[in-house]
C-alpha cells in the first residue's frame, strides 16, 4: 500500500504543496530539453541528406568546443577563435565529404554508420593529442554570454532562472526557426530537401550531391559547435559529453530520424520527462534515474508510433 | 643465399640474445607499471596523477640511479578508467614480473583483488579500492593506505561534528552523499549508513550514473529541495567541475560541500570562477613546491623536459602531489623490501613483505624532502592502511589550502567494520584462501 501512495499519491502531493519546485522542473528539463533538441538537429540533418546515423555527431560537439577554447588558451582572441572553430567545422565537413562518405557511395547504410563510429575515434584521438585531456572552462564571459541569475518570488517561493539558460533557449530556438527557414525558401535547402527525398532524383535534376553533404555537414558542424557552447557554460568542455550528446538517441527515436520539428518535440519530452521523473520518482528506485528513464520513455512511444512522432512511414509493397 | 643465411642469423641471434637481455635488465632493474588514464571523461583528475606519479620515480632514476642502485624501469598503461581496459593492462604486465601493480580505479582494483595473491604479485591501491581490503590477515596482498574511503566518510562526520559544535549536535541534521554510481561511489555508503544510526543524522543519497555526470541538473533540484546541511562528494573526473558549478548554480553554499580526496583536484573547482571559493575537500598531502621533493622533480625531471607536464604551474598541484605521494609509497615499500630481505633487486613477494614492513615517520619524511608535506604512515601485518589522519583543503580561487587541522578517522568505528566486511567478503568468494604468508618482526 505503501508502495503505491509513493507511486500514485505522494509526487503529485509535493507537486501541489511546491509549486514553485515543479516550475523549476520544468524550467531545468525545457532547458536540457532545447539542448538535447539541438545535437538531435544535428543528427536529423545529415541523416536527411545522406541517410547516415551519424555517430560522431557527439565527438563534434566536443571537438568544436575544444577548438574554440584551445585556439583562446593559445592567444587567439575570442571571436577569432569562434570564427576559426567555424572554419575547421567547414574543412572538417569537406574532408569527411571527400574522404568518408565520397568513396561509400552506394555502399550498404551500415557500411557508412560504421565510417562514423571510425570517424568519432579519429576526432577523439585527434581533439587528446591537439588540446590534451584535461577538462576546459568554455570562455562564456568572453563570448559575452550572459551571467548569473534572475530570481522569481513566485508561487510562495522563487524559482531561479539563469541567464547562460535563458540565453541558450533564445539562441538554440533562433537557429532551429533560422534552418527551417534556409531549408524551405533557399535554393540549397529546397536542393537538400530533394537530396533527402531521393539521391537519384536530385542527381537526375543537377543537384551535386557532393556539395550537398559538405553543407549539410558543415552545418551539423556549426550546430556542434553551439551545442558545445552552451553545454560547457553550463558544466566544462570535456571528453565526458560527447556520452551526454548520445541522450539524442531517445530524442531521435521519439521524434524520428527525418523530422526536424520531431527532434524539438522529442528533445522537450525527454528533457522535461527525465527531469520530473529523477525529481519526483527517481528517490523510489535510489535515484540516478536520468540514464535510462530516456530510452524507457522513447520506448513507451515506439510501442504506439514505431516511426516517431513525426517520423515518415515507412510502406514497403512486396 | 647470403642473405637467407644472414637473415637466419639475426633471428638466432635475437632469440638467444632476448633472453641475456631480459635476465640482464631484471638483474640491473625494478619493473613498475603505471596504470593511469590520460584520455576519456576522466582524464582531468588522471592526468595530473599520472604525471606526478611518473615524475617521482623519473626524479629517483635521474638523481639517485633508482632505488638503493637499483633503476625503475617505470611503463604506463592506458586505462581509460575502464575495467576492463584495466584488467587488458594487468594481463599485458604481469609476465614482465612487475614488482606491484598499482591500479588507480576502485573498479580495476575490486577485479584483480582475487589474482594478487595467485600471482604473486602485490597491490597498491593507495586510498583507493576496497576499504576492507585494509585488514591484512585477510588481504595479505593487498595495501591502501594511508586511509580508506571508510575513514575519509568519517573524518568527514568528524568534520561536521566539529562545525556544528560537537558529535551531539549532529542529531536531526543532514548529510548528502553525492557519488558516481559506480563502485568507488558507493563505498563509503555502508559507513556512513552505520554513522547516521550511530550519531542520528539523516543520510541522504544522490547517486549520478557516468554518463550524466556533465548532466546533473536533476540531482541538484533534489539537492535544492532536501537542504542538506552538508555535502559529501564522492566524485571523480568531469563529475567534480560539473558538481562544484551546480552548486552554485542552485545557490547551495559551496563551503558546505567537502568532496573525497579525488575530488580535490584544482580543475574540480577552478571551472566554478570566483564563486567557487570555499569549497573543500579532503586531503593528506600538501600543495605547492615549497618542499625539497618538488624542487629536486623541477630540477631533475622538468628541467630536463623528461615529465610529460607542459606548464611548469601544474605541478605543485593537489592531484599531481598526490600521485607522487603514491609514487612515494611504492619506493618506500621497494626500499624497505630491499634491507628486510637483502637483495638489490627485489620481485613481487619481497615487496609485499616490504609494504607490510611500510613506517614513515617524520624522520624519513624529512629525509626524503617531504617534511610537513604529509603525515606518518604506518602499515603493520594486520593493519595494511593504518587509517591515517586527513585535513580539510579549501579552494582559495587559485589553490588548495590547509583549512583544518588534522582530522582522526573514527577509527574504532571504521575498524571492526573493516574486519568484519573482510570476513564476510572471504566467506562469500568461495575458495578464498587463508593467510600463509608470515609476518615480518617489525624493525
Amino acid at each position: 500500500m505503501d508502495i503505491l501512495y509513493s507511486i500514485f499519491v505522494d509526487p503529485f502531493m509535493q507537486m501541489g504543496s511546491a509549486p514553485d519546485l515543479l516550475v523549476q522542473t520544468l524550467w531545468e528539463g525545457f532547458v536540457g530539453g532545447i539542448l538535447y533538441a539541438l545535437i538531435a538537429l544535428g543528427f536529423v540533418l545529415i541523416f536527411k541528406a545522406s541517410g547516415v546515423f551519424n555517430f560522431a555527431q557527439g565527438i563534434m560537439v566536443v571537438f568544436a568546443a575544444l577548438t574554440l577554447v584551445g585556439l583562446y588558451e593559445k592567444g587567439v582572441p575570442a571571436f577569432l577563435a569562434l570564427a576559426i572553430t567555424i572554419g575547421v567545422m567547414f574543412v572538417l565537413a569537406y574532408a569527411i565529404e571527400r574522404v568518408v562518405l565520397r568513396p561509400l557511395v552506394n555502399q550498404p547504410d551500415i557500411i557508412l554508420f560504421m565510417a562514423t563510429f571510425g570517424l568519432t575515434y579519429l576526432l577523439i584521438g585527434l581533439g587528446e593529442a591537439i588540446f590534451g585531456g584535461n577538462p576546459k572552462v568554455m570562455i562564456a564571459e568572453q563570448l559575452y554570454l550572459p551571467k548569473g541569475a534572475i530570481d522569481l518570488k513566485i508561487l510562495g517561493g522563487v524559482v531561479t532562472l539563469q541567464k547562460i539558460d535563458i540565453a541558450a533557449a533564445i539562441i538554440a530556438l533562433v537557429m532551429i526557426g533560422a534552418l527551417s527557414l534556409f531549408f524551405q525558401y533557399t535554393r540549397i535547402g529546397r536542393a537538400l530537401r530533394a537530396v533527402a527525398d531521393s539521391h537519384k532524383a536530385a542527381l537526375s535534376v543537377g543537384i551535386s550531391l557532393n556539395q550537398i553533404w559538405v553543407i549539410v555537414w558543415f552545418i551539423a558542424g556549426v550546430v556542434a559547435l553551439i551545442t558545445g557552447i552552451m553545454w560547457g557554460a553550463r558544466s566544462d568542455v570535456s571528453f565526458a559529453l560527447q556520452v551526454v550528446a548520445l541522450k539524442a538517441l531517445p530524442v531521435l527515436i521519439l521524434g524520428g530520424f527525418t523530422s526536424v520539428p520531431g527532434a524539438i518535440v522529442g528533445g522537450l519530452i525527454i528533457g522535461i520527462g527525465e527531469k520530473i521523473g529523477e525529481f519526483y520518482w527517481g528517490p523510489l528506485v535510489g535515484g540516478a534515474t536520468e540514464s535510462w528513464l530516456a530510452y524507457c520513455i522513447a520506448l513507451v512511444f515506439l510501442m504506439f508510433r514505431p516511426q516517431g512522432l513525426f517520423g515518415e512511414r515507412i510502406i514497403e509493397r512486396i | 643465399m647470403k642473405k637467407s643465411a644472414l637473415a637466419l642469423g639475426l633471428v638466432v641471434g635475437a632469440l638467444v640474445g632476448t633472453p641475456a637481455l631480459h635476465e640482464a635488465s631484471a638483474q640491473e632493474s625494478v619493473y613498475v607499471p603505471l596504470f593511469t588514464y590520460r584520455t576519456g571523461p576522466f582524464a582531468g583528475s588522471g592526468i595530473p596523477i599520472a604525471d606526478g606519479m611518473r615524475d617521482y620515480l623519473e626524479m629517483l632514476n635521474q638523481r639517485d640511479g633508482g632505488i638503493g642502485g637499483v633503476k625503475i624501469v617505470i611503463e604506463e598503461c592506458e586505462t581509460g578508467y575502464d575495467t576492463k581496459k584495466g584488467v587488458e593492462c594487468y594481463e599485458a604486465v604481469k609476465d614482465k614480473k612487475p614488482v606491484l601493480t598499482n591500479p588507480y580505479s576502485t573498479g580495476i582494483t575490486l577485479q584483480l583483488i582475487p589474482r594478487a595473491s595467485v600471482d604473486k604479485i602485490p597491490m597498491l591501491s593507495m586510498a583507493y579500492g576496497l576499504s576492507a581490503s585494509a585488514d591484512g590477515t585477510v588481504f595479505p596482498w593487498i595495501f591502501n593506505p594511508p586511509a580508506t574511503y571508510w575513514d575519509g566518510a568519517s573524518v568527514m562526520v568528524t568534520y561536521m561534528a566539529q562545525q556544528l559544535g560537537g558529535f551531539d549536535k549532529l542529531k536531526g541534521k543532514k548529510l548528502g552523499l553525492i557519488h558516481l554510481d559506480a563502485p568507488f561511489g558507493k563505498e563509503p555508503i555502508p559507513l556512513l549508513e552505520n554513522l547516521a544510526k550511530e550519531y542520528g543524522f539523516e543520510l541522504k543519497l544522490y547517486p549520478i550514473a557516468a554518463a550524466d555526470m556533465q548532466n546533473q541538473s536533476g540531482t541538484w533540484l533534489a539537492i535544492r529541495r532536501d537542504r542538506p546541511d552538508f555535502i559529501y562528494n564522492q566524485g571523480f573526473g568531469a563529475m567534480n567541475p560539473t558538481a562544484v558549478k551546480e552548486a552554485i548554480r542552485n545557490n547551495y553554499p559551496v563551503g558546505k560541500m567537502v568532496g573525497v580526496w579525488w575530488a580535490g583536484g584544482d580543475d574540480d573547482a577552478r571551472g566554478g570562477g570566483a564563486e567557487a571559493k570555499g569549497y573543500k575537500a579532503l586531503s593528506f598531502n600538501q600543495t605547492g613546491v615549497d618542499y625539497p621533493v618538488m624542487q629536486d622533480i623541477i630540477k631533475h625531471v622538468f628541467d630536463k623536459k623528461l615529465s610529460k607536464v607542459e606548464n611548469r604551474n601544474r605541478i605543485g598541484e593537489a592531484l599531481y602531489n598526490r600521485g607522487v605521494y603514491n609514487s612515494m609509497l611504492i619506493a618506500e615499500a621497494i626500499r624497505t623490501a630491499q634491507r628486510i630481505t637483502g637483495k638489490k633487486v627485489v620481485d613481487g613477494a619481497d615487496v609485499r613483505r616490504g609494504l607490510e614492513g611500510l613506517d614513515i615517520t617524520e624522520a624519513r619524511l624529512k629525509e626524503l624532502g617531504m617534511e610537513g608535506f604529509a603525515a606518518p604512515v604506518r602499515v603493520t601485518c594486520a593493519d595494511h592502511n593504518g587509517h591515517n589522519k586527513a585535513f580539510v583543503a579549501e579552494w582559495d580561487g587559485g589553490k588548495y589550502v590547509k583549512a583544518s587541522d588534522w582530522i582522526e578517522p573514527i577509527k574504532n568505528k571504521v575498524r571492526p567494520l573493516i574486519e568484519a566486511a573482510a570476513k564476510e567478503y572471504a566467506s562469500s568468494n568461495t575458495g578464498w584462501p587463508k593467510r600463509s604468508e608470515a609476518c615480518d618482526k617489525p624493525s
